[in-house]
C-alpha cells in the first residue's frame, strides 16, 4: 500500500511538473525558443503570489485573478519589444539572452524578498485531505494541482485544434515564412504564444507558491524539471508533456521511497533512461 | 487598362549577390502574364520581391497606388497580392480545410469563400478533413491556389504550377485560370513548360540571368525569339 501511496502522489506531483513544462513546450514547440530564465518567471509569479497575500489578506488562490492577466500582457508586451528581435534559425541568441534574463531576475527576486525560503498559506487547505479508504489519501493541493494541470493543456489543445489563433499558430510552427504570405503578423503570433505561456506560467507559480517552499534561486531547478518532462513527453505534444510530468513524478516518488536522499536522482535517472532508448521522446509530434 | 503593379529598374539582392537588375515589369487589371525563364534566372525571385518575403528597400514598386517597399510581407497580403509558392508550401500540420481557412485570414471582400474554393476544385471538400501531406502533387496543387484565392487577390502569383505533375492533371488545374479570372483577378505565372505559358497569358516576359531579355504579347511572339530570349543565344535579326 506505501508503494501504491509513492506511486499516487508521484502522478499528483507530475501535475506540477507538467504545468512548469507546458509553458517551455508551447514556446519551442511555436517558435522554436527556449527560455532559460522560464523556470525564474515561475518563481516570480510565486512571489507576486506572495506579495498578493501579503496586501489582500486574501485566499492565495484569488492572486491567480490578477496575475495571469498581468503576465500573459507583460508576455506579449516582452515578445513584441525584446525576444521578437533573437527570433530566427538560431537558437544561441535566445539562449544567451534569456539565460541573462535569469541572472537578472534572480538578483532582482534576492534584492527585493531576501534569500529567505518562503512559502503562502491556504489556510485550512494546506493540510485537506480526501481519504481513498485502505490508507490512502489524497491532498486536497496536489489534486487542485493535478486538475489545474490537465485543465491547462486540454484548453490549449482546445485552442490549438478549434480556433483561427490556433491555426495561425500551428501554421506558423510548419513554416514561419509562407504564413507571412497568408496576412499573417509573425510578431503578433509570437507575442501572442509568449502571452499563452505566460499565463501558463503564472498558474504555475500560484500553484507552486501554495504548495511548496521557494526562495529566489529556485527557478532553475524548476527549468531542469520541466526541461526533462518536455524531453519525455516529446517535442510539440503537450498531452506527452503532462505524461512526461507524471513519469517524473512518479520516478521520484518511488525514489523516495526506497531513500528519501535519492528521490530527486531517481528522476535524473529515469530521464536519462528515456533519453537513450528514445530520443525522441515518448509522444513525438506526428509529421506527415 | 491601367496599370495595377508596376516595377521600375528593380535591383533585387541575396545579401551581396544580385538576383535581379533593372527590371521593368507592368501589369494591369484583370491581365495574365506569364514569366518564364531558365533556373536560376530570377522568376521565384520576382515574386518574392512582389509578396515582400524579399525585402526591396528603396526600389521602386508600385501596388494600386501604394509603394510596396514600404510594406512587409503580411501587409501585402492584405493590400490583395497572393501567391501559390514554388513547392506548394502547405502546413503539414493542418487538414485541407484548415489550410484554405488559413488563406482568409486577410479578409478581403470578394467572390472567393470556401464553398467557392470547393466548387472549383470538387476534391478538396471530399478531401476536406485529410492532412494536407496526404494528397497528391496535383491536389495538393489545388490547395495551394485555393489557398491563395481565399484572400481574394487582386493579383494572383502561380509559382510553378506544373512542376512535378502530370499532363493530364496540368491541363486540369490549367483549366480552372479562365473561371479565376472571370472575377477580374490578374495573374502572374511563373511557368517552366513555354507553351503553357504562352498558351494562358495575355503578355509575356522572359528572364535570363536577373534581366528582362524578352517582353511581348504571348500571342504574337515569335518561338524562335522566345528561345533565344530563354537560352541566351544570340538573336539573328537585328
Amino acid at each position: 500500500m506505501e508503494w501504491i501511496n509513492a506511486i499516487l502522489q508521484g502522478i499528483l506531483l507530475g501535475g506540477l511538473y507538467a504545468l512548469f513544462a507546458a509553458g517551455l513546450s508551447l514556446m519551442f514547440g511555436i517558435m522554436r525558443f527556449v527560455n532559460l530564465a522560464h523556470g525564474d518567471f515561475i518563481i516570480a509569479a510565486a512571489f507576486l503570489t506572495l506579495v498578493f497575500v501579503d496586501l489582500t489578506g486574501l485566499s492565495p488562490l484569488w492572486a491567480i485573478v490578477p496575475i495571469v492577466p498581468v503576465m500573459m500582457a507583460a508576455g506579449y508586451i516582452g515578445q513584441r519589444v525584446v525576444l521578437n528581435r533573437l527570433s530566427g534559425n538560431d537558437l544561441l541568441p535566445s539562449i544567451l539572452v534569456t539565460f541573462g534574463l535569469s541572472v537578472i531576475l534572480q538578483n532582482l527576486m534576492l534584492e527585493t524578498f531576501s534569500a529567505d525560503s518562503r512559502r503562502v498559506s491556504a489556510g485550512a487547505l494546506d493540510t485537506a485531505a480526501i481519504p481513498l479508504g485502505g490508507g490512502l489519501a489524497i491532498g486536497v493541493i496536489p489534486l487542485l494541482l493535478f486538475v489545474s494541470a490537465v485543465a491547462v493543456i486540454a484548453l490549449l489543445n482546445w485552442i490549438f485544434a478549434h480556433t483561427a489563433v490556433g491555426r495561425q499558430l500551428r501554421a506558423t510552427s510548419d513554416d514561419p515564412e509562407t504564413v507571412s504570405l497568408m496576412g499573417i503578423n509573425k510578431k503578433h503570433l509570437f507575442a501572442i504564444a509568449m502571452a499563452l505561456a505566460s499565463g501558463v506560467v503564472a498558474l504555475a507559480g500560484v500553484l507552486l507558491a501554495v504548495k511548496t517552499n521557494f526562495d529566489p534561486a529556485a527557478g532553475p531547478v524548476r527549468l531542469l524539471f520541466a526541461f526533462e518532462a518536455v524531453i519525455i513527453g516529446g517535442l510539440g505534444s503537450l498531452w506527452g508533456t503532462l505524461a512526461g510530468g507524471v513519469i517524473l513524478g512518479v520516478a521520484q516518488g518511488l525514489g523516495a521511497k526506497i531513500d528519501p536522499g535519492i528521490q530527486i536522482l531517481a528522476g535524473h535517472v529515469v530521464f536519462l533512461i528515456i533519453l537513450v532508448l528514445r530520443p525522441q521522446g515518448l509522444f513525438p509530434k506526428q509529421r506527415g | 487598362m491601367t496599370d495595377l503593379l508596376t516595377a521600375t529598374s528593380l535591383d533585387a539582392f541575396y545579401g551581396d549577390f544580385q538576383a535581379l537588375f533593372g527590371v521593368d515589369f507592368r501589369i494591369a487589371e484583370g491581365e495574365s502574364v506569364a514569366l518564364i525563364g531558365a533556373n536560376g534566372a530570377g522568376k521565384s525571385t520576382f515574386l518574392k520581391v512582389l509578396t515582400g518575403l524579399l525585402p526591396v528597400p528603396g526600389q521602386s514598386l508600385t501596388f494600386d497606388g501604394t509603394d510596396l517597399t514600404q510594406h512587409p510581407a503580411h501587409e501585402i497580403a492584405k493590400l490583395g497580392i497572393a501567391m501559390s509558392p514554388e513547392g506548394r508550401r502547405l502546413f503539414p500540420s493542418l487538414s485541407v480545410r484548415e489550410n484554405l481557412l488559413l488563406g482568409a485570414t486577410v479578409a478581403r471582400e470578394g467572390a472567393w469563400s470556401l464553398q467557392a474554393v470547393e466548387d472549383l476544385f470538387p476534391i478538396l471538400a471530399e478531401k476536406a478533413d485529410t492532412p494536407s501531406t496526404l494528397l497528391s502533387g496535383g491536389q495538393q496543387q489545388m490547395v495551394a491556389i485555393g489557398r491563395a484565392l481565399m484572400a481574394n487577390p487582386k493579383i494572383l502569383l502561380l509559382d510553378e504550377v506544373s512542376l512535378g505533375l502530370a499532363p493530364v492533371i496540368i491541363r486540369d488545374i490549367y483549366s480552372a485560370l479562365p473561371h479565376i479570372r472571370e472575377n477580374g483577378t490578374s495573374v502572374i505565372l511563373v511557368e517552366q513548360d513555354i507553351g503553357q505559358a504562352v498558351a494562358v497569358s495575355d503578355r509575356l516576359y522572359c528572364l535570363q540571368e536577373g534581366r528582362i531579355s524578352l517582353e511581348g504579347p504571348s500571342a504574337t511572339l515569335d518561338r524562335a525569339d522566345i528561345s533565344a530570349a530563354y537560352f541566351g543565344r544570340k538573336k539573328e535579326h537585328a
